[in-house]
């Protein structure tokens, strides 16, 4: 289940909470991906709308990739504004070897920057800019405007 | 009666159309001049599933949703 909150994360309360989970799973390795919002480009901080539904079945289907290697993953994001040096986004895998999860964390984390429907944009003078320019069109996208 | 939902950053009020098939969807949109900055780069879910095809079939009640490029995290 993905976690969806209001503003910043709270990265010690997710990443303890998630290790307490799977303490005794048996796991040997557990590699989490914490995403900071950086002060760059005059920017008081990002703001996210994110699409639930997509989002979600995005996710079951990382979730049944990732089983047969008998990892899991585990994700949270925020909606709305995050301001600077906060967290915003954080995933995990678990996996009984650490080989799996190193690829898993790097595989799933850049099809997350590639695939999620959540759309970012800058908080400069108090507007909300989408952030075009680092967007990525969903694999597929277009079809809309080809020649029928 | 479909309905066309707009996702992210196209600012644009959710329309309600006839249509049997996303071309006739695309007509629309493709004559809409606020459409013209997005139509390009749209992903397209039908009832919260992502479609490749045009051909896809809608039937009454069908939700159609543009889905912008992307950046989480």
């Amino acid at each position: 289940m993905v976690e969806l909150y209001d503003g910043a994360l709270n990265v010690p309360e997710v990443l303890t909470r998630w290790y307490a989970q799977e303490s005794t799973s048996n796991y040997g390795a557990y590699i989490p991906f914490v995403g900071t919002v950086r002060d760059e480009g005059g920017i008081e901080g990002l703001s996210f709308d994110v699409y639930e539904p997509i989002l979600q079945s995005w996710f079951d289907a990382w979730v049944s990739k990732v089983a047969p290697l008998g990892a899991t993953l585990k994700m949270a994001h925020s909606r709305g504004d995050v301001l600077l040096h906060e967290s915003s986004y954080i995933a995990a895998v678990f996996s009984p070897k650490r080989r799996v999860a190193l690829e898993t964390i790097e595989a799933f984390v850049e099809d997350f920057k590639a695939s999620a429907p959540i759309w970012k944009y800058d908080l400069i003078n108090g507007d909300r800019i989408y952030a075009r320019e680092r967007s990525t069109a969903i694999a597929g996208a277009g079809i809309l405007g080809a020649k029928s | 009666m479909i309905t066309v939902e707009f996702l992210g950053p196209i600012q644009k009020p959710v329309l309600n159309m006839e249509a049997s098939t996303l071309h006739d969807v695309a007509r629309v949109l493709k004559e809409d001049a606020q459409m013209g900055e997005w139509i390009d780069s749209c992903a397209v879910a039908v009832n919260d599933t992502l479609v490749s095809s045009l051909d896809t079939v809608l039937k009454n009640g069908d939700k159609v949703s543009l889905l912008p490029p992307v950046c989480g995290g």
